[in-house]
């Protein structure tokens, strides 16, 4: 009997340490006899802590939120006496459970061993087929053959552009220079996106696998991992894995001993979502300012120190040993006619599961929303979805029929991005999640290109007028012309895509801007100084609310209806939020 | 900090390989909380860097700071996830609570209050980070409970 406890950032977050320490204690106390190990994020961040049980027999079973005082339980009433607690239960591969669906839908390539490996061994890793894929690359010693089969399975980049994984290779191996490079992208800065950071910190192997072979195929003997500073667990296990990986042979100057040098370094990020961008991201490795330039020429010609560079996000390289292992056909097999594969999705906002789904390409909107999410929280009234972070834009509920896949979700405006999903319900108003991702991306703006810097200023500075309501009437089409101009006359991604979250917005929600502009409401009741507070006849007189008004706006006796002074108002909404009897209206 | 003592930058500085400023402020940085005057020009002479451009990079990264901070980090998570599920309410609260603004320190020096972009727990959102841990799922509430632990912690450090 093995019990393993998901420590991941989400899962340690919501205590799964504690809960591992209180199994450890016990175990040492030594009345119940157990194995303890720790494991990666399956994907659940919604019921975390998440704890699995491996019976001998290897059947497994798991519980959600396991908090460290359920542990007695767990042990006395699972361990002793064998019964299962049903009501804690979310997934047993008996098929009972209450999370099933999330499973099920799913199709695990890159995720295949997050949640179910010890990510710090790597005995764990061999055994479930780790580097495998590498020896065979090695041992066939054709590295033609392995691009030709990468460019086959269709596998297109996962750190937003998509373009063709295997192509990218060939120009780097094709390209000429006596010392190649190969970098793993892992800077997601994406607000919103989370999924490299959980493969890195519950799988960080295949990862590294995945950089080896790309290594192998183009010939680049060097490598950098370039991670977020804000990411120190898997920085830490990343760490580790590297050590474990050079000590068995699997980097260092002779890879599984036949004659193949490879070395990666780790490089910590400090804090810019720019150098997500390739060129900004190499221009930080080389020690500078994380400043985008021109392309061409392409990382693939001229990169790194100016030698060829093939920079591939994570998910990417975490697919490619199951590419290698299972042929390019089983991958092409799932998915789209130009969308292969599958692709990790990280949940979040109002949505009841939240979490990473992997999914096969080619499933709608719908759903991923509902049938694998479960729906919106509190089944309030699914609006839109925003995908793609800063760069990408919103896809409203009426074309919740959108399939996954690169074309079809560029259509709406939005694009794949790194795969944020982050669901909005009718509580969200649309000018202030724009506002919020333009005051994203002109801080994060370098300042090289005039239309990134200003346009975006100019955009944040509309935006915010209307939030405030002070919105003039033209501030809809000049939104749209900044947008064009922005999109038209930035060099790098961060300035051609910024204006997206604004056209998006517009386009599918423009009655909401006109509500602002024109009637001075905002319907979604998030705007403050739009919002007007009313007491209802319902109130009871309690004097809650006049005690927290700031401004002394509220008046009244005990028992009796109070009186709100408009002219004094602030539109904090602290009223609002002690009354206990809902007697304030929000409008 | 009580005393400054003294980096062998150059030894880190790998030699043959370049590329090594921002570690090497990231290294300093960890040593005494921010970047220090006295450091920026410890990197220089060591390393042969111009001081222009370790000023440029000390400035261009959000990591990098010029003033010290106080002795726990709190940093709000504002990102998408986050924003959509009241992070402004837990930064305001926070605000109350400890009475200095967002990016501020408060006077006895426990506490910095910074904002980020994402600290990839979106699915627990609102999130913050103390430090090295991570807090979700917060309410307003619940975030003035965890801000007073970590300040009964420090008078029990004091006593
Ligand atoms: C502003 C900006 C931010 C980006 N951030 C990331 C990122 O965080 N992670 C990532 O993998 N790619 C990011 N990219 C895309 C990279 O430039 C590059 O296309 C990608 O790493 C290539 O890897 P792939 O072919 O595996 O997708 C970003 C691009 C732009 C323009
Ligand atoms: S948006 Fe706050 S953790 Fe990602």
């Amino acid at each position: 009997m093995k019990i393993l406890v998901g420590l991941g950032t989400c899962g340690i977050a919501a205590g799964a340490e504690r809960t591992y320490e209180a199994l450890a204690k016990s175990q040492a106390a030594g009345t119940v006899p157990f194995e303890l190990d720790k494991t990666g994020c399956i994907g659940m961040c919604y019921r975390e802590p998440l704890v699995e049980i491996r019976s001998d027999d290897g059947s497994r079973i798991q519980y959600g939120n396991v908090s460290a005082d359920k542990v007695e339980k767990l042990l006395s009433e699972h361990i002793l006496q064998g019964k299962t607690i049903d009501e804690w239960l979310v997934w047993a591969d008996d098929g009972r459970g209450s999370e099933r669906a999330y499973f099920s839908h799913q199709t695990r390539i890159v995720l295949r061993n997050c949640g179910k490996i010890n990510p710090e061994s790597l005995e764990d890793y061999l055994a479930a087929d780790g580097y495998k894929a590498l020896r065979q690359v090695l041992d066939q010693n054709d590295p033609d053959a392995l691009i030709a089969s990468i460019v086959d399975s269709g596998l297109r980049g996962r750190g937003g552009a998509g373009f063709l994984t295997g192509m990218k290779w060939r120009f780097t191996r094709l390209a000429e220079g006596d010392r190649k490079f190969i970098i793993c992208n892992a800077d997601e800065g994406d607000p919103g996106a989370f999924m490299d950071r959980s493969v890195l910190e519950s799988d960080p192997h295949s990862v590294l696998e995945g950089m080896v072979i790309a290594a192998f195929a183009i010939g680049a003997n060097d490598g950098y991992i370039y991670v977020r500073a804000e990411y120190p667990k898997a920085i830490e296990r990343l760490n580790i894995a590297v050590a474990q990986a050079e000590a068995a042979g699997f980097l260092g100057d002779d890879v599984c001993g036949k004659g193949f040098s490879f070395h990666v370094k780790l490089k910590e990020g400090a804090g810019a979502f720019v150098c997500g961008e390739e060129t900004a991201l190499m221009a930080s490795i080389e020690g500078k300012r994380g400043m985008p330039r021109m392309r061409p020429p392409f990382p693939a010609t001229k990169g790194l120190w100016d030698c060829p560079t093939s920079i591939n996000n994570v998910e990417t390289f975490a697919n490619v040993p199951w590419i290698v292992l299972n042929g390019a056909q089983a991958f092409a097999a799932i998915g789209t006619a130009n969308s292969k594969g599958t692709k990790v999705f990280a949940m979040a906002g109002k949505i009841k599961r939240g979490g990473l789904v992997e999914v096969p390409m080619g499933i709608s909107i719908r759903d991923i929303v509902f049938d694998v999410c479960g729906g919106i929280k509190k089944d309030k009234k699914f609006k839109t979805v925003q995908m793609g972070g800063p760069s990408g834009g919103f896809i409203p509920a009426e074309l919740q029929d959108t399939v996954i896949d690169y074309e079809s979700i560029n259509k709406t405006g939005a694009i794949m991005g790194s795969g944020g999903l982050v669901v909005m319900d009718d509580t969200t108003c649309m000018v202030d999640v724009t506002r919020f991702f333009l005051e994203f991306t002109q801080r994060e703006s370098c300042g090289k290109c005039t239309f990134c810097r200003v346009g975006t200023k100019r955009m944040l500075e509309v935006l915010t007028r209307i939030c405030d309501g002070n919105g003039r009437e033209g501030d809809i089409e000049l939104l749209e012309q900044l947008a064009v101009l922005t999109k038209n006359t930035s060099l790098c991604g961060l300035g051609t895509t910024a204006p997206n979250p604004v056209l998006t917005a517009i386009k599918y929600f423009r009655s909401e801007f006109e509500a602002h502009i024109t009637n001075r409401r905002c319907p979604a009741h998030q705007c403050k100084p739009l919002l007007t507070y009313t007491i209802l006849d319902s109130c009871v007189g309690c004097l809650l609310c006049a005690k927290v008004c700031p401004t002394k706006a509220i008046t009244g006796e005990l028992k009796k209806v109070h009186v709100l002074d408009q002219s004094k108002c602030t539109h904090c909404g602290e009223c609002h939020k002690v009354c206990r009897v809902d007697a304030i209206a929000v409008y | 900090m009580s005393e400054h003592r003294k980096f062998d930058f150059k030894k880190q500085h790998f030699a043959g390989e370049e590329g090594h400023l921002i570690p090497l402020l990231q290294r300093a940085q960890e040593t005494d909380g921010y970047i220090t005057r006295e450091r920026i020009v410890e990197i220089h002479k060591q390393c042969g860097i111009p001081l222009a451009q370790i000023y440029g990079v000390a400035t261009f990264y959000a990591q990098f700071r010029l003033h010290p901070i106080g002795k726990n980090l709190i940093r709000v998570c504002h990102g998408t996830a986050c924003h959509v599920s009241g992070a402004n309410d837990i930064t305001k609260a926070i605000e109350d609570t400890l009475g200095v603004c967002n990016g501020e320190t408060t006077p006895d020096r426990l506490f910095t209050i910074e904002t980020v972009s994402c600290l990839g727990c979106c699915s627990l959102a609102p999130v913050i980070m103390i430090n090295h841990s991570t807090h979700g799922n917060l309410t307003e509430k619940e975030v003035k409970k965890v801000l007073k632990q970590y300040q009964k912690a420090d008078i029990g450090e004091v006593q």
